[in-house]
């Protein structure tokens, strides 16, 4: 078990330096820098601001500078928010991200996985259709539709809740969480049902009613935990994602968080910022699929991590 | 209470698939004695399983019994609902499911599945559980209970996981124990052990077994009483010499002739039966055996044939055996006619 | 020997206890037809009322956004000057001058842009876009991923292993990072490309599609990749290919019968089902305004643009997402009914 952790991590550690290498030569190789967009400043004062930080050098130069620096924790200063540097950029910006995602993330399970279950419950009757049919919509709306139709309804048309994150008081909460929220509840509620469904025929459930053992206990102790893997699976890497922030909800809604500030910096050319975002991502992604794999082995005896 | 610990009279029932009613059993008749062993033949799909599982209430969703009466150990089936049906199953009647690779649940360890019929049924303790889940799987011959109490079904064989199920079954020390196809997925040497293992226990226990199977061989090494099903019928019932030294039936026969013998002679070929099952989305007027039997008739085709009773236990459906009594009865009247 | 007296009651006739013949007892056996695999889905398909919907639902969007655009009176990038920001089916007071003095103005039935362009010819134009995106994204990625999938099932060992760790990483890359930073290398080189004889379409589908295409293929085969593999992987294990290979059948026809066919059902169900969720993207992107460039419309930028104005014309937004929302909806229930109907094994 130990031995598959570390052996995973070190996979993950591999993983993130591809990445981190493949973003850097391909952010490199974009004609154009920085600087070249601001019309405003002059070629010598571009040329010094180049020189300040480093893109004068050539780029493995640059490139072996970057990764030793970022192997001591040092992911460098950000070229468009001067004098911050990223480190404290993500760690101002990911929290809010995260605080949206992750609840964003427990409310799709928290109505997902019972809902999914009651339609399999139900197979056939009128509320499996009702769920079905909710659910289908839920996954056929893209997040901006969602995130507007709410935003005007709810915001603008009834005036009930703030259009903008404002202070992130708990109210400032409700639509952001909502929109992110209604795909992956759609979702879940889909895998759910189907996968329970494919329980519920399995032989050992029959075996539980043999026994005589109640609806209630057979469904929960039996069917649940073995139901719930393909969820597992999915939702470890949506909470990546989600956690890391939306691009549409933070950017409709206004919020600062990690997902609007990687792509503004992606539009900016904010290389270091790109990198530390692109780095940060793609750990948190091998991480938690690491997480995932772990947790399945806690639910799934059967499934040995070699 | 009755003489019989099971009783069921004329069960008649069907699945109400999206393609139309399927007529799964038109009035099974089966009676079985304490400590008895009764042993349910037939092709897949004649309805035996259908049978033993609407003993126990376990009728698979569009299911519906359509008639007759089921009574067991003293309590009438069809009017029991499924909060006290609870308390009978795994307690006063148990079951043995034909595949013990997928019967277990994969996520729990064999010792909260077998502890969890115990606490279900008794008022033991957690630990007394325990403990008596240690004795059943010393009972049906797993070495090292204490171990292997503590380890997940895949890390059983499929021998071991019929005995665990076999285990779980007598938690509870039923009256009777319904076996299905028990070792059907089973490799042979493994399948007669599991079977001594039953009569071993059977004895040890004194509870009857109702043996569905579509192997001749197991039952007749293993029950008293037979009974062949075809197409939702109880085609011929009688003991084990009634059925295999003086079958009435041509299916029972047929079956009987495709069984390999130690006696035959050389390049002696066995006999299939041919042709399919009948659909029983829409099953033939008469005798739904007819198509495939030898000696049709052309009553077969048109009439479902009646009860021909031999003895007290030995009956059959057949209007081969009708033919015999129809010839006497015929020339009784010309005689009778002719006196006059 | 006891006899049920039920056999007295009834009347019996000695001819009813002669032999029956063949032809009789063959009357009664009913075979049902064995039908092909093709016809039975078909059969299944056709039968299935939710997917006819939706299919008839495509087909009508499709009229409208490949055909109607050719004879309809306004262009999608024609700026018709003093029409801005009109309401549905409203006319400017130039246009009602015109028809005052007896010209044929033809209506804006879904009014009209803040620069003046007809909406319902945006939307058209926009649903174009938004299907080609979604039908060239799944072609893309029905051939790269089946092909990189059934190459790692077929080799096994470390090449299997290579390939899919490959995999792995591509999955950790972020896409808009790819997007972005490709349509800005990519832009000046398809800018020369497009004054090439033969490649102004280029110019017209701007660095921004091209690129999404180009990621498309880059990075989201690989869902269909692994699915091909594991397909592949069962079935090579499978006992009917055993049987088939201790029958002494070739290569080619075991790949030809059985692996194929009982691919394919999978493949189609996947690809059509790829198609939403590549519509879903490219409109996700255009929203963010790194998709389709300018003046050219897709569903999502539409709807991107149209946001900025929304609280005055909410109609501009709602349009474009409630056809997209649909368009997603009917090619899921779509892709939903085929797999019912051709891959009984992924039902439920």
């Amino acid at each position: 078990m130990i031995k598959y952790i570390l052996k995973r991590l070190v996979m993950a550690i591999v993983t993130i330096f591809v990445v981190a290498t493949l973003t850097f030569f391909l952010m490199n190789t974009v004609p154009g820098g920085p600087f070249t967009a601001e019309k405003s400043i002059s070629e010598q004062a571009r040329k010094n601001l180049e020189a300040k930080y480093g893109l004068d050098k050539p780029i493995m130069q640059r490139y072996v500078t970057y990764i030793t620096d970022a192997l001591h924790g040092d992911f460098g200063i950000s070229l468009k928010q001067r004098g911050r540097t990223v480190s404290s950029i993500i760690a101002t910006k990911f929290p809010v991200s995260a605080k949206i995602g992750g609840i964003s993330v427990l409310v799709a399970l928290i109505l997902g996985i019972p809902l999914g279950c009651i339609a399999a419950l139900n197979r056939g009757k009128i509320l499996d259709n009702i769920i079905i049919v909710l659910a289908t919509f839920g996954i056929a709306v893209p997040g901006f539709v969602v995130c507007t139709m709410l935003l005007y309804f709810l915001g603008v048309k009834l005036q009930v809740l703030p259009t903008t994150f404002g202070d992130g008081s708990w109210t400032h909460f409700i639509m952001p969480v909502l929109s992110i929220a209604f795909y992956p509840t759609a979702y879940i509620a889909r895998l759910m049902r189907s996968s329970m469904l494919d329980v519920l025929g399995q032989d050992y459930m029959r075996t539980a009613k043999a026994k005589g053992v109640s609806q209630f206990v057979s469904l929960f102790k039996h069917a649940l935990r073995n139901a719930v893997l393909p969820v597992v699976t999915y939702v470890g890497p949506m909470l990546a994602y989600t956690i890391t922030g939306s691009f549409i909800v933070e950017k409709v809604f206004t919020i600062p968080g990690l997902g609007r500030e990687f792509i503004s910096s992606v539009l900016n050319r904010d290389y270091t910022m790109i990198m530390g975002t692109t780095i940060f991502l793609a750990s948190l992604m091998v991480f938690i699929n690491v997480l995932v794999d772990i947790v399945y082995t806690i639910i799934d005896p059967r499934i040995k991590l070699k | 209470m009755s003489e019989y610990l099971v009783n069921i009279q004329d069960e008649r029932l069907s699945f109400f698939t999206p393609a139309g009613e399927v007529k799964a059993l038109n009035g099974v008749t089966i009676r079985v004695k304490e400590g008895e062993v009764l042993g349910i033949v037939g092709e897949s799909g004649s309805g035996k399983s259908v049978t033993a599982y609407s003993l126990m209430g376990l009728t698979a969703y569009p299911g519906k019994l359509m008639g007759g009466s089921l009574d067991f150990n003293g309590h009438h089936i069809n009017d029991m609902t499924e909060k006290q049906m609870r308390k009978i199953r795994g307690n006063e009647v148990s079951i043995i499911f034909q595949d013990p690779m997928t019967s277990l649940n994969p996520v729990y360890t064999i010792g909260n599945q077998i502890c969890e019929a115990i606490l279900l049924h008794t008022d033991k303790s957690k630990k007394e559980a325990w403990e008596r889940a240690k004795e059943l799987l010393t009972l049906v011959g797993i070495n090292e209970p204490e171990k292997r109490l503590k380890q997940y079904p895949h890390e059983f064989s499929g021998g071991m996981r019929q005995r665990v199920m076999i285990a779980i079954a007598l938690a509870c020390e039923p009256k009777l124990l319904i076996a299905d196809e028990p070792t059907t997925a089973l490799d042979v040497t493994i399948q007669a052990q599991i079977l001594e293992l039953m009569m071993e226990l059977k004895d040890k226990l004194g509870m009857a077994i109702i043996m569905i199977t579509h192997d001749l061989g197991i039952v007749a090494s293993t029950c008293q009483r037979i009974a062949v099903m075809y197409a939702g019928h109880i085609v011929e019932y009688g003991t084990t010499d009634d059925i295999f030294y003086n079958p009435k039936h041509e299916y029972t026969k047929g079956l009987i002739r495709s069984i390999p013998r130690m006696d035959a002679k050389e390049h002696e070929r066995l006999v299939p039966i041919e042709g399919t099952p009948v659909d029983m989305l829409n099953p033939p007027k008469g005798c739904p055996f007819a198509s495939r039997c030898d000696q049709c008739m052309k009553i077969c085709l048109k009439e479902m044939p009646p009860v021909t009773q031999f003895d007290d236990i030995h009956y059959t459906q057949c209007w081969l055996n009708q033919k015999a009594e129809f010839d006497r009865q015929q020339k009784e009247d010309r005689g009778g006619a002719a006196n006059e | 020997m006891k006899t049920n007296p039920l056999s007295m009651q009834l009347k019996l006739d000695p001819e009813d206890f002669l032999p029956a013949t063949n032809d009789e007892k063959e009357s009664l056996v009913i075979m049902r037809d064995s039908v092909s695999f093709w016809k039975d889905g078909l059969r299944r398909l056709l039968k299935n009322k939710i997917a006819m919907i939706s299919l008839f639902f495509i087909v009508v969007i499709m009229i409208f956004s490949f055909i109607v655009p050719g004879f309809y009176p306004y262009r999608y990038e024609q700026q018709i000057k003093g029409s801005e920001n009109l309401s549905p089916m409203t006319y400017s007071e130039e246009e009602l001058a015109k028809k005052e003095a007896g010209e044929d103005v033809f209506p804006h039935f879904l009014g009209t842009d803040k620069l003046g362009r007809d909406y319902a010819i945006r939307v058209m134009m926009g649903s174009r876009i938004s299907l080609i995106v979604g039908l060239v994204a799944a072609a893309i990625i029905l051939v790269i991923g089946s092909l990189f999938g059934s190459v790692a099932a077929f080799f096994g060992g470390w090449v299997d292993l290579i390939m899919m760790r490959l995999v792995d990483i591509i999955y950790t890359i972020p896409d808009i990072l790819l997007i972005v930073l490709l349509s800005t290398v990519l832009e000046d080189p398809l800018k020369s490309l497009a004054t090439q004889p033969g490649f102004g379409w280029v110019q017209k589908l701007g660095a921004k599609l091209i690129s999404i295409f180009i990621v498309f293929a880059l990075l989201y085969w690989v869902g269909m990749a692994r699915m091909v593999r594991s397909q592949i992987l069962t079935l090579k294990e499978s006992e009917y290919v055993t049987a088939a290979k201790a029958l002494g059948a070739k290569n080619g026809r075991i790949i030809k019968k059985h692996l194929l066919t009982n691919c394919i059902g999978t493949l189609i169900v996947t690809t059509t089902l790829q198609i939403p969720s590549s519509i879903f993207t490219e409109s996700f992107l255009s929203f963010l305004g790194i998709g389709v460039a300018v003046p050219m419309p897709s569903l999502g930028s539409l709807a991107g643009t149209a946001i900025n104005g929304f609280q005055t014309y909410p109609y501009l937004l709602f349009i474009p997402a409630v056809l997209i929302s649909l368009i997603i909806l009917s090619f899921n229930l779509f892709g939903d009914g085929l797999r019912d109907a051709f891959d009984p094994k992924l039902k439920n």
